[in-house]
């Protein structure tokens, strides 16, 4: 069960993850724990496999093979799921809604109690409260990308799943994110993010993992292996 | 959150867009009224020939409005991927599949609505007497229409030839509640209106039947 309230840290355990489409091997036996609170950034070329990770991580694709545990930092209920934010490479809002009428429609969903507070917030922290009443269709797509993140932190989740987050934002955007995902970091919320080279958003990293065909070929938490997996993906 | 509230506010979401774009009730509308009027010039019918045809002829401008309806429901979904979004969002992903189901048949139940008093005068068939009876058949078809269509909407919406493959599931699906209905459409644009109350039954048997398979296998729909 989710519960907003629910103060537990949670970790997340891919357990010899496969994932084929056809003959095409997208993801090939990959094991990796992220602990809680822990940032891992995910490197990798185009077809590497992060995106399909990520979607198996936020539950929205089953793996051929293998599995996905969460883990709790307290004990007890067997059926516990963390709380989930997940922003993809697609903005996952609606155009033809307002940017506050597409946060409040999933807060509601999401059985947020008090939506229209949560979601005045979230405007606010992400720069969109002069244009809350916009169509998103009107939005440039660093905009979109900002009602983007806000919806993934509407449920304040305790495992956030970003799959190149900076796409269309600007420097200041960039600094904000940056600055925004380190809090969340060390309040206790698990990273796992998708990068292309590194950026303002790579500097939050704990860890850092690349991906190749499918498989994980490199795995550093020091600074110079991180950098040397980040640079090696953004060449 | 319960599923029906989950159905509600996702049903809300859809009212808003529509009324916003008109995308779907703009082109049925028109297509629908499109079709009475040229067959009504056409044929000019004679009021006993609208008795004859006109149930099969409302149904069958039922059955294409609702295609071209049917079609944009979960494509629309896939344009930002917000079926993700939702599917993260709700507690019961049925209420998905509910909420998209409730507006086709409500936008199908106006569409209709819109033709039905153009049929009246440019045929020449008083539907005013069996108003009650007539919407009740127009409600059970068209939920019919609504359940198979939007759970092969859901499906085809994946797949790549979607344009095909909808009409290809959808039309072989449909043929015994489109039937049932005419017939008991037929009935009650007689001179002595009559009500089939077999063919009723059959369509609301119908109804419950997939809406039970979509209850039990709609998660698996909405998968990659």
């Amino acid at each position: 069960m989710k519960n907003a309230a629910d103060p537990a840290t949670a970790g997340i355990r891919f357990e010899h993850i496969e994932k084929r489409y056809g003959g095409l091997f997208a993801l090939r036996r990959v094991s990796l724990e992220v602990g809680a609170g822990e940032c891992l950034a995910l490197a990798g070329r185009n077809g590497s496999g992060k995106t399909t990770l990520l979607r198996i991580a936020a539950q929205l694709a089953r793996p051929s093979a293998g599995s996905v545990k969460f883990s709790s930092s307290v004990a007890g209920d067997p059926s516990w799921k963390p709380r989930l934010g997940y922003v993809a490479h697609a903005t996952m809002v609606y155009d033809e809604l307002t940017a506050e009428e597409n946060l409040v429609l999933f807060a509601r969903l999401e059985g947020i109690a008090n939506a229209r507070e949560i979601v005045t917030a979230l405007l606010r922290e992400v720069g969109l409260m002069e244009r809350r009443s916009s169509l998103v269709r009107t939005f440039s797509r660093g905009m979109r990308q900002r009602v983007a993140i806000a919806r993934a932190l509407l449920e304040r989740p305790q495992i956030l799943l970003l799959d190149e987050p900076g796409t269309g934002l600007d420097p200041e955007g960039l600094a904000w994110l940056a600055g925004h995902l380190q809090s969340l970091r060390e309040a206790g919320c698990t990273i796992l993010m998708s990068l292309h080279g590194e950026s303002a958003i790579s500097e939050v990293a704990t860890r850092a993992v690349r991906l190749d065909a499918g498989a994980v070929v490199a795995d550093a938490s020091d600074g110079a292996g991180m950098r040397s997996i980040l640079t090696f993906a953004g060449a | 959150m319960s599923l029906l509230s989950n159905t509600g506010v996702l049903l809300g979401k859809e009212l808003r867009t529509e009324f916003r774009s008109r995308e779907l009730l703009t082109t049925t509308v028109i297509f629908i009224l499109m079709v009475v009027v040229l067959f009504s010039f056409t044929f000019d019918p004679t009021s006993a020939d609208s008795r004859r045809f006109g149930a099969g002829l409302l149904w069958l401008a039922f059955l294409f409005a609702a295609s071209l309806m049917l079609q944009p429901c979960f494509l629309r979904e896939q344009t930002n991927d917000t079926l993700s979004a939702l599917r993260l969002a709700v507690s019961d992903p049925f209420a998905i599949l509910l909420a998209k189901l409730a507006a086709n048949t409500l936008f199908l139940l106006v569409t209709e609505l819109l033709m039905l008093p153009v049929f009246s005068v440019l045929y020449n068939v008083p539907v005013l007497p069996v108003l009650g009876r007539l919407l009740l058949v127009f409600f059970l078809g068209s939920l019919g229409v609504s359940i198979a269509g939007t759970a092969l909407s859901a499906i085809s919406a994946q797949a790549r030839m979607r344009e095909l493959l909808l009409p290809l599931l959808l039309l072989p699906l449909l043929t015994p509640v489109l039937v049932a209905s005419t017939q008991v459409t037929a009935g009650l644009l007689d001179v002595a209106p009559f009500m089939q109350w077999k063919g009723i039954g059959f369509v609301a048997t119908f109804d419950v039947v997939f809406l039970t398979a979509l209850w039990l296998f709609g998660e698996y729909l909405l998968e990659e």
